[in-house]
């Protein structure tokens, strides 16, 4: 019988979450690999910079759980790639820490390997003035200050030191930030299947049932990677993979869908097939790896920016509504006066729902406003108490703003909640999303290897005789 | 004209990088795609229209016959989650196009 290549992925990001009896099913099935991607920047700058996880403990905590309880048990490797949403080695710490917690709780004994994907400033700042260093989607080059500044810079990792860390012992890998598809490619490449076919099964597996009808990003499936095609099936009853989903995941986040670029190449879907196998199962084929002339990794960093305080209100006063942006304007004329006497910087944002608080600029409907509009007053400063001061300002001016035609002479706002004002602590930007020629994708990434005992650790659970 | 709500089972936007959206129509039929494709139907001109935005903020069209679908790249007015941006996930700036009408 051909040789086939087993993966099971849990869920879409490490965290959401999956039902134990479509992960139980994966299990049955015997996998080779159980994986799961465990970050993004879809949120945003802020938790790359702050070195925060954007999914929650107890979430996080439980899908580790069972992965590890079940993978340790029964032999199969467990990859977690991105670790702690961002990557950066305090995310690292923090999943690490997660795990440790688990294999007390649970007893369970391995080796565990860790792949940092931290970059030192000023590796990046050489490569930005030797040219080795180049922006990507037109993002401008950050000033020498501006990448020093980055709490946390790192680099995508592809499967070289993942397959290192494999090599050495690990049964399972920590992976920082990571090319999505690497925590489920980089093993079976390392095994002797196709590069091509593993990473494009890898890009479809990271979104977990995402890509299966009715999608869900917390629900596990299973990828079959054989000689020369793969094969994907969901594990709930209720869902299942045909052509069309598989094909449409494909375009999901990306700019091109017939070329997506990775560590040292890219996939070449030009003439991929997406087959009917029955009973929710599509088979994949002729995928292509195309590698670039020198090998690249994809740089991410964010930089603070500030301090931002928020504070939310509706209005439902016709008249103010209905010469609303001419409001805005004046309060944030008269809140600029009131702080250029007091010499405090920071700026302003007005998000209005009902109005353009979804597109802004790009907004063009013309369907008028509401009966009642929500306000989200941002303010920006170079301190949370600058920051503070001005929202302050800025919502006290707005209350008591004495408009043109008003006839409401108690308050313009509503605000829902006391306090009024929230301090939301640092902002961030990114600065950093470029490329990086690297001569050595195994040895740029610093590894570890450890051995985790929960035998050997006094248990953290509290035991009363 | 057909709205193309009538034509297209998606009609989604997303961020593909902090600097750049990506608007995805998949199509219900084939022929439907087909025609859109072979008679040029969404032009940048046709797209930026929609948004009532410069044709050269729409930076490309692509065809994926695979998924019956279109992409259309444009970038970002704000980068992703830097100070004034609306929108962090890019996932709420489709809605123009739900209004668009195509000469079918």
């Amino acid at each position: 019988m051909a040789r086939e290549y087993k993966i099971l992925s849990p869920t879409a990001i490490l965290g959401y979450g999956f039902p134990e009896s479509s992960f139980l099913k994966g299990l049955e099935e015997g996998p080779d690999l159980i994986a799961v991607d465990a970050g993004s920047t879809d949120p945003g700058p802020y938790y790359l910079g702050s070195g925060k996880p954007f999914t929650d403990r107890v979430g996080v905590k439980s899908d580790l759980r069972a992965m590890l309880t079940h993978g340790v048990r029964r032999g199969i490797p467990v990859v977690i790639g991105t670790a702690g949403g961002s990557g950066a080695r305090p995310h690292l710490e923090w999943c690490r820490a997660l795990v440790e917690e688990i294999a007390r709780e649970e007893n369970l004994t391995f080796r565990l390997g860790l792949a940092y994907a931290d970059v030192d400033a000023e590796v990046v700042l050489a490569g930005l003035h030797s040219g080795k260093v180049q922006a990507l989607d037109g993002l401008e080059d950050p000033t020498e200050e501006q990448v020093r500044s980055c709490p946390h810079i790192v680099a995508q990792m592809g499967n070289e030191p993942l397959q290192a860390l494999a090599r050495e012992g690990a049964q399972v890998i920590l992976a920082g930030r990571c090319y999505d598809p690497a925590c489920f490619a980089a093993l079976p490449i390392m095994a002797g299947y196709d590069a091509a076919l593993a990473t494009h099964l890898g890009k479809i597996l990271e979104c977990a049932a995402i890509a299966a009808t009715p999608g869900s990003g917390s629900d596990s499936v299973l990828g079959i990677l054989r000689e020369d095609s793969f094969e994907l099936r969901a594990l709930s009853p209720e869902r299942r993979f045909t052509p069309q989903s598989t094909a449409a995941h494909t375009l999901y986040e990306k700019s091109d869908p017939s070329h997506l670029p990775g560590p040292g190449g890219s996939l070449d879907l030009t003439d991929v097939t997406f087959t009917d196998l029955g009973e929710g199962r599509v088979e994949v084929r002729g995928t292509r790896f195309v590698p670039t002339p020198r090998y690249a990794i994809k740089l991410e960093a964010a930089r603070p920016v500030g301090f931002r305080t928020l504070s939310i209100a509706g209005i439902r006063d016709p008249i103010l509504i209905g010469s609303i942006q001419k409001v805005a304007g004046q309060v944030k004329a008269r809140v600029d006066q009131l702080l250029s006497r007091e010499a405090v910087q920071g700026r302003v944002f007005f998000h209005m729902y009902g109005l353009n608080g979804v597109m802004g600029d790009l907004e063009r409907a013309d369907t008028g406003t509401g009966h009642e509009l929500g306000l989200v007053m941002e303010v920006l400063a170079p301190t949370q108490e600058q920051a503070n001061t001005i929202c302050s300002l800025t919502r006290s001016t707005f209350l008591h703003y004495g408009y043109e035609g008003r006839i409401a002479t108690a308050g313009n706002l509503a605000f829902p909640f006391s306090p009024s004002d929230v301090p939301m602590g640092p902002a961030y930007e990114f600065c950093l999303y470029h490329l990086m020629e690297v001569a050595d994708p195994e040895a740029f990434f610093t590894r570890e290897i450890v051995t985790i005992d929960g035998a050997g650790v006094t248990p953290g659970k509290e035991v009363r005789s | 004209m057909k709205n193309l709500r009538e034509v297209a089972q998606v009609i989604r936007s997303k961020n593909s990088s902090p600097m750049k959206l990506t608007l995805d129509i998949i199509f219900k039929d084939q022929e439907v795609f087909e025609e859109v494709r072979r008679r040029d139907l969404l032009t940048p001109e046709v797209v930026a229209g929609a948004y009532r935005i410069p044709p050269e903020e729409i930076e490309k069209i692509l065809y994926f016959e695979p998924a019956r679908a279109v992409k259309i790249g444009m970038r970002r007015r704000v980068r992703s989650g830097s100070p004034g941006d609306s929108d962090v996930y890019g996932a709420q700036q489709h809605a123009p196009l739900l209004t668009l009408e195509l000469d079918l």
